[in-house]
């Protein structure tokens, strides 16, 4: 890959306040009508972003310490249980965790309107929100019980750290059964009857990066609203997912590990997420800046949603059974016209995730970097380009 | 003959009114009712459909409108929260009139009240809250 900036070039002209800086929808147009040389030499930075549901993420938050003293071992946030075994007053809320008396699955198909992704959306709008917690006591901790209500800005430390965020590519969901099917993708209309996706195709952050040159670790990002940096490969990244003639993989593929101040962050991009008959979750919109180093990186972030394929995946039988069968492959220009046409008929499609949203995030990181105030940076280490995610191993208890 | 699809709203001291029963016999409609709840001592909602001649209607409706009930033909008792609503397009299947759809942009979404028929399926199918019902 030939270089044609360098990034510190590219950040000396952000701080100047001159850089030149596109969302990767409107640089599709642009190095079409610019063609591709006289485009990388223009463009400094491209904004790709997400909005979506993204299970895997949550929160450390340290409280504060009482007086006396105490340390947590149990502790709910507004009835919803925060992890509590690290330190005495750090706690770790998950997006997905359940109010305790949440009846779950019980009523089928269960609302679940409440959970940890709503108290990480109560706390980033300042709401206060009751902290139960207790503990056994100990000679230097003795307090065993504690009642009180926190906001946001009572917190020492508020730190977003999401395992797995930005998937590259995604699942298209759709029900053989005669019956409608609820899925973390949505209710899903029986016989084939309606399609179910989450993702924002040209824009997505990995989809502009297929190989992973630009994003790494140490890679700045724009998590709603706050500078943030990936800190690692996101849980269950698979890089040797199958992929396009553009590189571009046809599956989940690559992931990022993310991480921000959540006091910096954006309401309106901190929500909670309620999934009927499946549970809570959180959606987060994401931006990340790729600086336009070469032409090759420019030429990857013109693709096109009808250039990106996703595997349609029968939810009723062959995701739950894991037979890693796909009925076939739709692109997103089909999915995000609202049909599809599939087995002779035109199949309406449904998604969680926002492309609006995800635009209005490409643009937010564009206009701060265009106003200086976002520099972009090369990866301190890149992702792994190698690897799969294994299956469980099932090993039968021994003996007894 | 036409038919109209209308919420009423009364205000607390109408609740006692047999007010169906007027339009039926004063005003010669024709009256199919989809959604009600009406609690004595309470405000109520009544959503339905009149159906008779054009004029019979509107005097029906003047009728009402003289002892305090509101009534309103765009808005029947499904709540769009814009400020919620994040676009996602998880309702638009759901939807049996196409009410909540996608603008010509095919990213915005956008709410027609005046198509939409209270079948309320958008409710559990809107993961954001944006949707909810009036009562
Ligand atoms: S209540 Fe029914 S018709 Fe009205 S917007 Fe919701 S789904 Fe559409
Ligand atoms: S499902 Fe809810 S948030 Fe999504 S587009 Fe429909 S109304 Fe808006």
């Amino acid at each position: 890959m030939e270089q044609i900036k360098s990034v510190s070039e590219i950040n000396a002209r952000i701080e100047k306040g001159k850089a030149v800086v596109m969302t990767a929808e409107e640089v599709i147009g642009y190095v079409e009508r610019k063609g591709l040389e006289a485009a990388a030499k223009e463009i400094d930075v491209v904004t790709t972003a997400t909005f979506g549901p993204m299970c895997s993420s949550g929160a450390f938050l340290n409280v504060g310490h009482s007086k006396p003293k105490i340390r947590i071992t149990e502790a709910t946030l507004d009835d919803v249980e925060a992890y509590a075994g690290v330190a005495a007053v750090d706690l770790y809320i998950g997006a997905t965790q359940l109010p305790v008396n949440s009846p779950k699955n019980s009523y089928f198909p269960g609302e679940f309107r409440f959970g940890g992704g709503h108290i990480i959306e109560k706390l980033v709008r300042g709401e206060s929100v009751r902290l139960f917690a207790r503990s056994y006591g100990t000679e230097d901790y003795p307090v065993k019980e504690i009642s009180t209500e926190i906001t946001l800005a009572d917190l020492n430390q508020a730190i977003m750290t999401n395992p797995r965020n930005c998937y590259q590519n995604y699942n298209v969901a759709i029900n053989s059964s005669a019956e409608t099917l609820y899925t973390y993708l949505g209710a899903l209309k029986p016989n084939f009857g309606s399609i179910g996706y989450s993702s924002a195709g040209q824009l997505s952050p990995l989809l502009n990066d297929p190989y992973y040159r630009s994003i790494g670790i140490g890679s700045k990002v724009w998590l709603a609203g706050a500078p943030g940096i990936v800190y690692a490969a996101g849980t269950q990244h698979s890089p040797d997912a199958e992929r396009g003639e553009n590189g571009v993989p046809v599956d989940g593929a690559g992931t990022l590990g993310l991480t921000a101040d959540m006091k910096q962050m954006l309401p309106e991009f901190v929500r909670g997420v309620s999934i009927k008959g499946y549970g809570v979750s959180l959606s987060l919109g994401i931006a990340i800046p790729i600086p336009i180093t070469s032409l090759e990186v420019l030429k990857w972030c013109t693709v096109r949603d009808e250039e990106i394929f996703a595997p349609v995946i029968d939810y009723a039988v062959d995701y739950p059974q894991a037979t890693g069968k796909m009925l076939t492959r739709v692109n997103y220009a089909e999915l995000r016209r609202g049909e599809v046409r599939l087995f002779d008929r035109l199949i309406e499609t449904g998604s969680f995730s926002s492309y609006e949203k995800a635009l209005k995030a490409a643009n937010l990181l564009a206009d701060s970097i265009r106003a200086g105030e976002f520099t972009v940076n090369a990866p301190v280490m890149s992702l792994p380009t190698q690897g799969s995610s294994r299956p469980m191993k099932i090993v039968p208890p021994q003996g007894v | 003959m036409v038919t109209k699809r209308l919420l009423f709203f009364f205000p607390r001291c109408e609740t006692e009114k047999p007010i169906v029963y007027h339009l039926v016999k004063d005003f010669d409609l024709e009256i199919n009712i989809f959604r009600a709840k009406v609690t004595p001592d309470e405000e109520g909602y009544l959503v339905l459909d009149l159906t008779g001649n054009e004029a019979n209607i509107d005097k029906g409706i003047a009728w009402l409108v003289g002892f305090g009930v509101e009534v309103r033909e765009q808005d029947k008792g499904l709540r769009w929260d814009q400020e919620r609503c994040v676009s996602c397009g998880n309702c638009i299947p759901h939807c049996p009139t196409k009410a909540l759809r996608f603008e010509e942009d095919k990213r915005t979404l956008g709410f027609d009240g005046a198509k939409c028929i209270v079948c309320l399926n958008c409710i559990p199918n809107c993961p954001y809250g944006a949707c909810s019902s009036m009562f």
